[in-house]
């Protein structure tokens, strides 16, 4: 496969150009910057909050400088919290063309936006160096959504196939969501790559019950219960299964790059007091702690039905349950339902999600690139920094 | 081989005592489980449970070889295992039809 080549040697398959808002109140005159190039390769995110957050700081500058994006405008009301000469200076350091408009200080919405357009046109017209890339150079993220008792049998377990073959190729890959491991904490922390990590695994998911239990509320929803799914346990070991059979490496938390191949679990859950409401308001958010953990592709796999795609990194849906693939056929990528009908096996489908990554990471695009699905979610977190037991050493 | 179990329902691990049902069942249909045939009382979609063999109240459910809760109640082989008779060991199980009741108990915990 061929990626594009990046000034700070990572390789992406996809060009896009970023359109980000620095506040809720930027929001508008950012999405009417990106209307007339939606097919063209402008995205747009970006963070709704006023007060500034360094969680927040960090995911957009990981973001920014993901191998998949190519430039960066930048709109500010002008007002907000957000340091956006600090963002601005990140992401040219690292190479990429990037500007800010400040709305304030610009004219107005109007004027604003046809400057942001006409600075966008030249962005997407800028060559390009181009590069050979191969397998080991991907990472590879997976989440699960929409979950039914079928995501557990078919689809989550091809995944954890298809994770383990990507392993075996060199690949970095990563899953998530540690609310949603309550219940096989030791079971997992067995597979720890090393003796110092398996404390670490379980001290992750305790935390995440900590969080829920204060909340009052898992990431167990009504529509799983009507799909068959009865506890919280109950799905964790489903949702488990998606990260196959290999040791785990280490521990990421949104925004951390995993340094060498292999799996890697990422914390997605808030640090310290619980201070800012649900650790993930949806699926979406997920994703993209995935992407600002350099994440190429994503693996999404839904037994009810999530039709949803993302910014920056495709998302190839993998689809758990056969009546609802004949339901959302145009929404999904993989058909992982057929095992239940003995049309396929679970290493069958495995090898078809593998190959579909190198395919997606070629430039096919996915089901929900086709549809024009670009989601993006970004609230206020907290963490503190990774403990020294959680990466590999050297 | 043949199974001693209906096709229908999939058994994730040996050490499991539920089964999954994988393909829509009927009230009234009798599924073949360890050789014995059970009448299924009511309809079941793909991805609901059923017992594999009796469980007493107070013993651990299992699924993948792991626990996935507790029954709350005897339960018979071939029965629905499901949220009337299956609880969760940690959080419990919000259903839209007991809102009120999950709300209430959520101003107690605050």
């Amino acid at each position: 496969m061929t990626g594009v080549l990046r000034s700070d040697g990572r390789k992406g398959i996809r060009d896009f150009t970023l359109v980000v808002y620095l506040v809720e109140c930027a929001h508008h005159v950012a999405r009417e910057i990106v209307v007339p190039f939606r097919e063209k390769g402008a995205q747009l995110l970006g963070f709704p909050g006023c007060y500034p957050n360094a969680y927040a700081h960090r995911m957009l500058r990981q973001l920014c400088t993901h191998p998949n994006v190519g430039a960066v405008l930048l709109v500010s009301l002008g007002c907000e919290g957000f340091n956006r000469g600090e963002l601005l200076a990140e992401i040219r350091a690292n190479g990429r063309p990037a500007k800010t408009l400040v709305i304030q200080q610009s004219g107005g919405t109007r004027l604003t936006i046809d400057e942001g357009r006409r600075w966008v046109a030249d962005a997407l017209n800028r060559p390009t160096a181009s590069a050979e890339m191969s397998v080991d150079e991907l990472i590879v993220g997976t989440v699960c959504g929409g979950s039914d008792a079928t995501s557990g049998i078919t689809a989550n377990p091809a995944v954890g196939r298809a994770f383990d073959r990507l392993v075996e190729s060199g690949a970095r890959v990563v899953f998530e969501e540690t609310g949603e491991l309550i219940g096989c904490e030791r079971i997992m922390a067995a597979r720890a790559a090393r003796p110092e990590l398996a404390p670490e695994l379980i001290a992750c998911v305790e935390k995440a019950a900590r969080y829920y239990t204060t909340m009052g509320h898992g990431s167990f929803a009504p529509g799983n219960a009507e799909g068959g799914l009865t506890t919280q346990e109950e799905k964790s070991m489903g949702a488990y299964s998606k990260s196959g059979h290999s040791p785990i490496s280490g521990i990421l938390k949104p925004g951390d790059i995993p340094p060498a191949s292999g799996l890697y679990l990422l914390d997605v859950v808030p640090d310290g007091e619980v201070r800012w409401g649900f650790p993930n308001i949806s699926d979406i958010q997920e994703i993209g702690e995935l992407v600002a953990c350099g994440s190429h592709v994503t693996l999404f796999t839904t037994g009810r039905g999530s039709v949803v795609g993302s910014a920056i990194s495709p998302v190839i849906k993998i689809c758990a349950n056969p009546e609802t693939f004949r339901n959302l056929s145009e929404d999904m990528d993989v058909n992982a339902g057929r095992i239940l009908e003995g049309a396929a096996t679970l290493d069958e489908v495995g090898d078809e999600i593998f190959q579909r990554v190198l395919d997606v990471a070629a430039g096919a695009r996915t089901a929900s690139e086709t549809l024009g699905h670009a989601e993006f979610s970004l609230v206020y977190k907290s963490f503190e920094p990774l403990g020294p037991a959680c990466l590999p050493h050297g | 081989m043949s199974s001693p179990n209906d096709p229908r329902l999939f058994r994730l691990h040996a050490d499991d005592n539920v089964l999954t049902v994988i393909a829509a069942l009927l009230a009234g249909e009798t599924v073949r489980i360890e050789g014995t045939g059970f009448t299924i009382s009511d309809a079941l979609q793909i991805g609901h449970k059923v017992a594999a063999c009796a469980i007493t109240a107070g013993a651990k459910v299992l699924k993948y070889g792991a626990a996935i809760g507790s029954a709350t109640r005897d339960i018979a082989p071939g029965e629905h295992v499901h949220t009337h008779n299956l609880r969760s060991d940690y959080l419990p199980t919000f259903l839209r039809e007991n809102q009120r009741a999950y709300f209430a108990a959520q101003q107690e915990h605050a």
